[in-house]
């Protein structure tokens, strides 16, 4: 197995590179840097040894004939019942970004059944050509015959990229298909660039908690698929009436899905749409009780955002499940987070991290929130938030 | 009903602090823990063998240590375990991770439900429940939050969508990953505890399973982690001073002044 090299006669046996490892693969032995099994060749410790005690050799991986062959990025154009969420309008101008660059065709691929206007949509989004399986059969999520259906369409056309959004439908989906097609695939990605020299995909997620950021690709196998964070990437300029190559998808007669979905409840207003909120305003523990929420809700009102909760206050039943922020709970990165009374548990970092702007508000100066917090204010929520609704206020009377 | 539930050992990130001055984890002294979302796993397995008899295997794949999350599992009340471990297995991706999980589910013969958490909190892919599906060709439904019907041949289960969920039957064999609205897990027995001080987990290997070493770890794995660094603060970051008055006041300006709200047209 591939390893690390380690000069011993350069190691002074400093430790940086055993606090950069995320893999706990170093250990100092006899003041010496000693690696093990649990090496990723990640390079994090080349990267930080001041004395280049350390090289990590090239993976050799032999390429197989998918490399060479497979051309153009797709993406996966989720709908439920014809609505489409937000995610393909950013997955379509994050496409249409890296097919540029490579100088290949953007696709996407739509699964579902009364489909109409929705090609003419991704065209409008930035799509070249759309593949259209439009079939009964494929009216409910299933992930079998979803599989089945885009898998066939990948050996078929061979696309390099394929990307989805993180959602729930895609996160189910999508590693079964990388499966079906034998590829590799990053979970939940929040950066994509093209490596020009070699046409790879630099896919760029959060790991660890968060806590750390691991650029991945996948060198061997085609094509290279991503999940996406959704409201992360931009969107792509809207062009009416730009239109493109629509190549319609016939499926098999026997094709059939062995799971059967017998209803569809949604529930949006009981589950709150914290995905897709661009404003969401998230209570903690610091509110002190299940009647602190009602200056969450005032404020979430006055933004015209939604309330998330922390997992404490949730297993405190200050709040339902369905507004959770966190790992148990939804990953979100709004527009705006403002955190009232919020410490800052790992856990929770991680799904609202990638916020745009985020406003801390906690008593606890040490607070970790205030280490991803672009504006803390130190103090009491509930003298801090009345300040900030009577300034809204009065702004907003002043524009009339 | 024959069950197995996957679960991993991972770092308790619950007590994994960053250093503020670095961002990069502390993580002298953390424990490793069963995977938290792995626990409602064990759970519904729990729940299931209560409604409809049979038996349940824990399986995990990890360093010999992982043996651990094996004799917790006993612990929780499941019949038996199985680590998968072997120096080849180092590095895994998902795909690599699940070649193994499904030769080693394979070999078990007649299993007619695997149960899996939705991700786990190291790697946070959720991309193993789905791969071993279909590795062995078995109907998924993913984010189950509800049992609504349990029968030997089929299940009708809630599953956890972005805009709702959705009631779906579930031939079996089949596999499921489920969500915390299973159910809270119940504590470890005491009797099951004193089984699982007794219990010698039984390990297999890459040969056992009939796995070559290409097939399984770093070799095995199409992604690779080319590089790491921590994560940036997007934009400035500061901390406002001053009295409730003033720094109420001030954020709210802040944010007109950086059109992150409007406050009129």
């Amino acid at each position: 197995m591939a390893i690390i090299d380690i000069d011993k006669d350069l190691c002074t046996g400093c430790g940086e590179c055993i606090d950069a490892c995320p893999f706990e693969a170093l250990e100092l032995i006899d003041d010496i840097a000693v690696v093990n099994e649990a090496c990723t060749l990640c390079g994090a410790c080349e990267e930080v040894c001041p004395v280049e005690a350390i090289t990590v050799p090239e993976v050799e991986q032999a390429d197989d004939a998918r490399t060479a062959e497979a051309h153009g990025v797709w993406v996966y154009a989720e709908q439920r019942a014809g609505a489409m969420p937000e995610v393909v309008a950013e997955l379509l101008g994050q496409g249409r970004r890296l097919a540029d660059e490579l100088e290949v065709e953007l696709g996407a691929v739509l699964l579902g059944h009364n489909l109409d206007g929705q090609p003419e949509e991704l065209f409008a989004l930035g799509a070249d050509v759309v593949y259209v399986a439009d079939d009964e059969r494929l009216a409910d999520f299933n992930d079998d015959i979803y599989t089945e259906v885009m898998g066939r369409l990948i050996q078929e056309h061979q696309p390099e990229v394929l990307l989805a959004g993180a959602t729930s439908l895609g996160r189910s989906l999508i590693p079964r298909v990388a499966t079906a097609v034998a590829s590799g695939l990053t979970a939940d990605c929040t950066g994509l660039a093209i490596d020009p020299e070699k046409r790879l995909l630099l896919q760029t997620r959060p790991a660890f908690g968060g806590n750390i950021m691991a650029t991945i690709i996948c060198p061997s196998a085609r094509p290279q698929m991503a999940t996406v964070r959704p409201r992360v990437m931009k969107q792509g300029e809207r062009q009416e009436g730009r239109s493109g190559q629509l190549i319609k998808v016939e499926l098999a007669p026997d094709d059939k899905s062995a799971t059967r979905v017998l209803e569809v409840v949604q529930t949006l207003d009981e589950q709150v749409n914290l995905t897709g909120a661009e404003v969401i305003v998230t209570g903690g523990r610091g509110l002190g009780g299940p009647e602190g929420f009602d200056l969450v809700r005032q404020l979430a009102t006055a933004l015209g955002g939604v309330v998330g909760a922390t997992r404490g206050t949730v297993d405190a039943e200050w709040i339902g499940h369905a507004h959770q922020v966190g790992q148990t709970g939804r990953t979100v990165s709004p527009k705006l987070y403002v955190a009232l009374g919020v410490s800052g548990a790992v856990q929770h970092l991680v799904g609202m991290q990638s916020s745009d702007n985020i406003v801390a508000v906690n008593s606890d100066p040490n607070a970790p929130i205030f280490s991803v917090a672009h504006y803390g204010i130190v103090g009491d929520l509930f003298e801090v938030v009345p300040v900030m609704l009577d300034r809204l206020q009065q702004l907003r009377g002043q524009q009339g | 009903m024959k069950i197995v539930v996957c679960i991993k050992q991972v770092p308790d990130t619950a007590h994994v602090r960053l250093d503020p001055e670095t961002h990069t984890l502390k993580r002298e002294g953390v424990e490793s823990i069963i995977n938290p979302f792995d626990l409602f796993a064990l759970e519904a397995a729990l729940q299931l063998r209560e409604q409809a008899g049979g038996e349940i295997t824990a399986l995990t794949m990890g360093p010999p240590q992982a043996a651990e999350v094996i004799k917790e599992a006993i612990g929780y009340g499941v019949d038996e375990g199985l680590l998968l471990s072997d120096r080849a297995f180092a590095g895994a991706d998902t795909w690599a991770t699940t070649a193994a999980l499904a030769a080693a589910i394979e070999a078990m013969e007649g299993v007619d439900l695997i149960i899996c958490g939705k991700q786990a909190v190291d790697g946070d892919t959720a991309q193993v429940g789905p791969g071993i599906a279909q590795r062995l060709e078995l109907p998924q439904v993913a984010f189950v939050k509800a049992f609504t019907e349990v029968a030997a041949d089929k299940l009708v289960v809630e599953r956890q969508m972005d805009d709702g969920y959705d009631v779906v039957a579930l031939p079996l064999p089949g596999l499921v990953t489920v969500v915390r609205e299973v159910g809270e897990p119940r504590p470890p027995s005491l009797k099951g505890k004193m089984r699982a001080k007794k219990y010698e987990v039984p390990v297999k290997g890459a040969a056992d399973l009939g796995l070559a070493e290409d097939q399984v770890g770093l070799a095995g794995s199409y992604t690779q982690v080319v590089k790491v660094f921590a994560p940036q603060a997007s934009g400035e970051q500061r901390m406002l001073e001053g009295s409730a008055e003033q720094t109420g006041a001030q954020v709210v300006d802040l944010l007109v002044d950086n059109q992150v709200i409007v406050v009129g047209s």
